[in-house]
C-alpha cells in the first residue's frame, strides 16, 4: 500500500434530490494510468472534481499520499486538471498561460521561463509561446492545456475528456502521445472518457462507472474478457448475452442450459451452484459458428444475415427462442455460412455474469 | 433586381441618417453664426464661444456636470460591478427581486422617479442640490454597469476561474488575475454609458436640484424654454463634442472586448 | 462550509446595490404610492386612507390629457416602427464591413443630448428658418409655414428622440434571424412580399415588441419636448409637474404618477409575459 497515491474512501455526493455518487471507493497507485469510463451523467466528472477539490463530497474521504485532503481547497492540492473546454486564459499569451501555475507559486521569472520552454518542447509547441489562445486550433489548445497543467509538476493529473472535441485522426494521434507522455514523466493520470476504445487503448486500469458507482475496476483485458456485470459487458465491445440456468458444475467448467440448448463455460472465476440463474457474455469475436455440432455445445441457430465489415465477416444468427447473436470471424465472404443454414454455436472464452453467489 | 434593392437600401439608410444628423448639424453650424437669429447667416464667428467661456454661470454649470458625471459613474461602476459579481450564476431568489428593483429606473418614465425623489426628499428633510443629484444619478447609472458586467460574467466560461484555482490561485488571485481583466471592458463601457446618461440628464436633475447646483443640460433646458440663444448653440455643440468623445472611446473599448476565444 | 463562505461573500458584495435599490428606488416609489392614498400633502403615519385623489383624476379634462398622452405615445411608437424597422432591417443586411460604422452612426445621436437635438429641429422648423427658406426658394410656398407649435412638430420631436430605441432591437432581431428560412419559403413558392409577411415579420417579432416597449414607455413621460416645441400641448408629464410645482397638490400628483407607473410596468410586464427578454443595454 506504500505506493498508493490517491485513495477515495466511501465518497457520496448528492445534488439536491439527486444522488450523483453512491459510496465509491478507489485506490490509485503511483504512476498508474486509470480511466473512469461511463456514459454521460454517470458521475465521472463529479468524481474528478472531488479529487481536484472543486467539489466537496457529502461524506467520505479523499487521501493523497496518505494525507486526508478532503477539506483542502483546490489551490492547495498538488493536483492539476486538464479541462474539457481547455479553459485557456484568453487574455494571456500561451507562455503566460503555461507559466500561470508557477507564478502563482512565486517561482521567479527566470526559472518559470525555463520550465515553460521545457513544457512547450514536451508538447511540441515551442514556437507558439507568444501567441494568444484565440489564434490556436483545437488540437493546439489541447496541448497547451496539458503543458499548463504539467508545468507545476503535480503528483496527479486529471484529464476530463480532453480529446472529445477533436476529430478522429487527431484523437487517435493524441491518444498515443498522451500515453507516451505519461510513461515518460511517470506522473499518475486519471482520465475520463465515454469512448471505450480510448479507455482500452490507453489505460493501465479502467473503472466502469454507472449511476454513481463503479460497476467494475480492472485492467482492460479483465474488463473486456471477464465483465462482471451485464452493464459492463454491454458497454464495452459487442457481445451476445445468454441467460441460462446452471445444470451441473464439473470442476472448473459449468454446464448451462436454456431453451435453446446446452453449453459450457469456464466457471473458475465464479462460484456457481446447480439450479441458479446466470448470464453468459460471449464476445462477438469469440463466438464461433460451425456447420456441425461441437463437443460440449448444443446450440443450433439459423443464419439470418451475413455482412462484410472491413476485415471480418459478421454473421447474424437467430436461436430457437428468437434470441439474436452476432459472430465476427476473419474469413472471406465466400467461405461464410449463408442465410438459412443451420449454424452450431460454440466458443472457448466466455464470461459468467450475474448469479446469486457471484460477487459483482 | 438585386441592384435595385441595393440602391433602395442605400438611399433609405442615407436619407434617414441625414435626417437624424440634420438638427445636430444645425446646432453646430449656427453656433458659429455671427448673427443672433438663426434665420439668417451672418458670417462665421466664434464670438458665442468666447461669450460662453466668459460666462461664470456656464463655468460653474460645466464644473457641476463634470463632477456629477464622474462621481455618479464612478460610484455606479463600483456598486454595479460588486452587484454583478454577487448575482451572476446565483440561484438565490432574492437576487432576482433585487435586480428588478435596481433596474426599475430604466423601466419607468424618469418623470415619475424625479417626482418621487422630490416628494421623498422634502418629506424626509434631505436637502436638494449636488448631494441629492449625485445620489439619484448614481441610482439610475447603476443598472447600466450592472447589466453590462453581469452579462459578461454570465457569458464567461466558468472553467476559467476553476482552472486558475486548480493551478494554485486563491480566490482573491483568481479575481485579480482572471475575472477582473476579463470584465474590465464591460465595466468601462458601462461606466461610460452611465457618464453619458448623467451628463445628459434633465428630468431627474430638474427635480432634485437647487438654485446653486446648475448643470449644463438644465441650463440648456431653461435657455431653450425662453427661446434659445446662440450661446446655447455653442454650449450644445461643446456638449455634443464631449459626448461624442465618450461614445467613441467606449466603442473603441468595446471593440477590444473580443479577447474571447471563439469556439473551434 | 465553503458553501456558506460563498453565500456570505455574495451577500456582502450585493449589499451596496441593495442599499441603493431599497433606499433610492423602492422607498421613493412606495412613498409616492402612500402619498397618493392620503390627503393634505405629504404622507404621515397619522394620515387617513382615502381614494379621493384617484377620484379627482376622473375629471374630464384630466382624462383627456391622459388620453392625449397615450395617443401621442401610440403614434410615436407606430411612426418609429414604420421608419425604424426598415432601417434596422436594411442595416442588418448590408455588407459586413459597413456594419460597425453604421452602428456607431445610429448610437451616437442616441447618446448625445436629446435637448440639443430637439433644439436643432427648432432651428430648422422655425418660421424664418432654413426649411421654410428652402421651400420658398423652390417656389413651393410663398408664406412661411408655422411648423412649430403644431401637433406634428411634437410628434416629430418624439419620434426623433426615440427612434434609435426602435432601430437597435429591430436590427438585432433581423441580424439574428436565420435567413435560410426565407430562402426556404421562396423555394416553396412564396413571393418576396409573402415571404416577408409570413416569415421575416413573425421571426423578428420579439425585436419589434422590444422596440415598441422601449419607445412607448418613455413617450408617456417626455414632457419637456412639448414644452420646447411650443404649442402648449398639455401632456401627462406637464400635468404632473404642474400639480407639484404650481398647484402644489402632492397627493393628486402622486396619484397621477402611480397611474403612470402602473401603465409603464404593465406594458413592460406584458412584454415579458409574451416572451420578451431583459431589455438590457445595447
Amino acid at each position: 500500500m506504500e505506493d498508493t497515491l490517491l485513495s477515495l474512501q466511501h465518497i457520496t455526493k448528492n445534488f439536491g434530490e439527486n444522488s450523483i455518487l453512491n459510496d465509491i471507493s478507489l485506490d490509485v497507485r503511483r504512476g498508474e494510468f486509470v480511466t473512469l469510463l461511463g456514459a454521460s451523467g454517470c458521475g465521472k466528472t463529479t468524481t474528478l472534481r472531488i479529487i481536484s477539490g472543486l467539489e466537496s463530497p457529502d461524506s467520505g474521504r479523499v487521501l493523497l499520499g496518505g494525507l486526508d485532503v478532503t477539506a483542502l481547497p483546490p489551490e492547495k492540492r498538488p493536483v492539476n486538471t486538464v479541462f474539457q473546454s481547455y479553459a485557456l486564459f484568453p487574455h494571456m499569451t500561451v507562455a503566460k498561460n503555461v507559466a500561470y501555475g508557477l507564478r502563482v507559486r512565486r517561482m521567479n521569472k527566470r526559472d518559470a521561463a525555463a520550465r515553460v520552454t521545457e513544457m512547450l518542447d514536451l508538447v511540441q509547441m515551442t514556437d507558439y509561446a507568444k501567441r494568444m489562445p484565440a489564434q490556436l486550433s483545437g488540437g493546439q489548445r489541447q496541448r497547451i492545456a496539458i503543458a499548463r497543467a504539467l508545468a507545476p509538476q503535480p503528483q496527479l493529473l486529471l484529464l476530463d475528456e480532453p480529446l472529445g472535441a477533436l476529430d478522429l485522426q487527431l484523437r487517435r494521434q493524441m491518444q498515443v502521445e498522451l500515453k507516451r507522455l505519461q510513461k515518460k514523466l511517470g506522473i499518475t493520470f486519471i482520465y475520463i472518457t465515454h469512448d471505450q476504445e480510448e479507455a482500452v487503448n490507453m489505460s493501465d486500469r479502467i473503472a466502469v462507472m454507472h449511476n454513481g458507482h463503479f460497476e467494475q475496476l480492472g485492467t482492460p483485458e479483465e474488463i473486456y474478457d471477464q465483465p462482471k456485470t451485464r452493464y459492463v459487458a454491454q458497454f464495452i465491445g459487442t457481445s451476445t448475452i445468454f441467460e441460462a440456468s446452471v445444470a451441473r458444475v464439473d470442476g472448473s467448467r459449468a454446464i448451462l442450459k436454456n431453451e435453446n440448448g446446452r453449453f459450457s463455460a469456464d466457471a473458475s472465476q465464479a462460484k456457481l451452484t446447480p439450479g441458479e440463474q446466470c448470464e453468459l457474455c460471449v464476445r462477438t469475436e469469440r463466438l464461433r459458428l460451425s456447420r456441425t455440432p461441437v463437443d460440449g455445445f448444443d446450440l443450433p441457430a439459423c443464419v439470418t444475415e451475413v455482412r462484410y465489415a472491413g476485415g471480418s465477416v459478421l454473421t447474424y444468427v437467430k436461436l430457437h427462442d428468437g434470441t439474436e447473436a452476432v459472430s465476427a470471424g476473419e474469413m472471406r465472404m465466400a467461405d461464410a455460412m449463408q442465410p438459412g443454414e443451420t449454424a452450431y454455436l460454440h466458443w472457448e472464452q466466455a464470461a459468467v455474469i450475474g448469479g446469486a453467489s457471484h460477487g459483482a | 433586381m438585386r441592384k435595385k434593392r441595393k440602391i433602395f437600401s442605400t438611399l433609405y439608410l442615407t436619407v434617414v441618417l441625414i435626417v437624424l444628423y440634420l438638427p445636430i448639424l444645425m446646432v453646430v453650424l449656427y453656433s458659429f453664426n455671427r448673427g443672433r437669429s438663426p434665420s439668417s447667416w451672418q458670417g462665421f464667428s466664434t464670438m458665442w464661444y468666447e461669450r460662453l467661456f466668459q460666462n461664470a454661470l456656464m463655468g460653474s454649470a460645466l464644473k457641476n456636470s463634470l463632477i456629477l458625471a464622474a462621481l455618479s459613474s464612478g460610484l455606479a461602476g463600483i456598486v454595479g460591478t460588486m452587484g454583478a459579481l454577487a448575482m451572476a450564476h446565483s440561484h438565490f431568489r432574492g437576487f432576482g427581486a433585487l435586480e428588478t428593483i435596481a433596474t426599475l429606473p430604466m423601466m419607468i418614465p424618469e418623470l415619475v422617479l424625479g417626482m418621487a425623489y422630490l416628494a421623498l426628499f422634502t418629506a424626509v428633510g434631505i436637502p436638494l442640490g449636488m448631494g441629492a443629484m449625485v445620489l439619484t444619478h448614481t441610482t439610475f447609472c447603476i443598472p447600466y454597469v450592472f447589466i453590462n458586467v453581469k452579462a459578461r460574467l454570465m457569458g464567461m466560461d466558468p472553467s476559467l476561474a476553476e482552472a486558475a484555482r486548480d493551478l494554485g490561485a486563491n480566490p482573491l488571485r483568481v479575481f485579480l488575475d482572471i475575472t477582473l481583466p476579463l470584465i474590465m471592458p464591460a465595466i468601462v463601457s458601462g461606466m461610460m454609458l452611465a457618464a453619458a446618461m448623467s451628463l445628459d440628464d434633465v428630468i431627474i436633475s430638474f427635480f432634485v436640484t437647487n438654485a446653486e447646483a446648475n448643470t449644463l443640460p438644465l441650463k440648456v433646458y431653461t435657455g431653450l424654454r425662453s427661446g434659445g440663444t446662440p450661446e446655447i448653440n455653442a454650449l450644445s455643440t461643446l456638449m455634443l463634442a464631449g459626448i461624442f468623445l465618450i461614445v467613441a472611446l467606449s466603442q473603441l473599448f468595446a471593440a477590444r472586448r473580443h479577447t474571447d476565444i471563439p469556439p473551434v | 462550509m465553503a458553501r456558506n463562505a460563498e453565500k456570505s461573500r455574495r451577500a456582502l458584495l450585493a449589499a451596496p446595490m441593495a442599499v441603493f435599490a431599497v433606499l433610492l428606488v423602492a422607498l421613493p416609489l412606495i412613498y409616492v404610492l402612500a402619498t397618493s392614498f392620503v390627503q393634505n400633502g405629504n404622507f404621515s403615519l397619522h394620515a387617513v386612507f382615502t381614494l379621493d385623489n384617484y377620484r379627482a383624476l376622473l375629471r374630464a379634462d384630466y382624462l383627456l390629457v391622459f388620453l392625449e398622452s397615450i395617443k401621442l405615445a401610440f403614434w410615436t411608437t407606430v411612426l418609429s416602427f414604420v421608419i425604424g424597422y426598415p432601417f434596422g432591417y436594411l442595416m442588418a443586411r448590408v455588407n459586413r464591413k459597413w456594419k460597425p460604422f453604421l452602428m456607431m452612426l445610429v448610437i451616437i445621436p442616441f447618446w448625445t443630448s436629446a435637448l440639443v437635438r430637439i433644439y436643432g429641429w427648432k432651428i430648422l422648423l422655425q418660421a424664418n428658418g432654413p426649411i421654410n427658406g428652402v421651400l420658398r426658394a423652390l417656389g413651393l410656398i410663398d408664406k412661411n409655414i408655422r411648423f412649430l407649435g403644431s401637433y406634428g412638430s411634437v410628434l416629430l420631436a418624439m419620434v426623433y428622440c426615440l427612434i434609435s430605441f426602435m432601430i437597435l432591437p429591430c436590427h438585432n432581431a433581423v441580424d439574428k434571424m436565420d435567413f435560410t428560412l426565407v430562402e426556404a419559403a421562396r423555394d416553396l413558392g412564396a413571393g418576396p412580399c409573402r415571404a416577408f409577411l409570413t416569415v421575416t415579420l413573425p421571426q423578428t417579432l420579439p425585436g419589434i415588441l422590444a422596440g415598441c416597449v422601449l419607445v412607448f414607455v418613455p413617450s408617456v413621460g417626455l414632457f419637456y419636448l412639448s414644452d420646447i416645441m411650443g404649442g402648449g400641448l398639455v401632456l401627462v408629464g406637464n400635468l404632473i409637474r404642474d400639480q407639484l410645482l404650481k398647484v402644489r397638490d402632492w397627493n393628486v400628483g402622486s396619484a397621477m404618477s402611480v397611474v403612470l407607473i402602473v401603465l409603464s410596468a404593465g406594458v413592460y410586464l406584458l412584454y415579458r409575459k409574451s416572451g420578451g427578454d431583459d431589455l438590457g443595454v445595447m
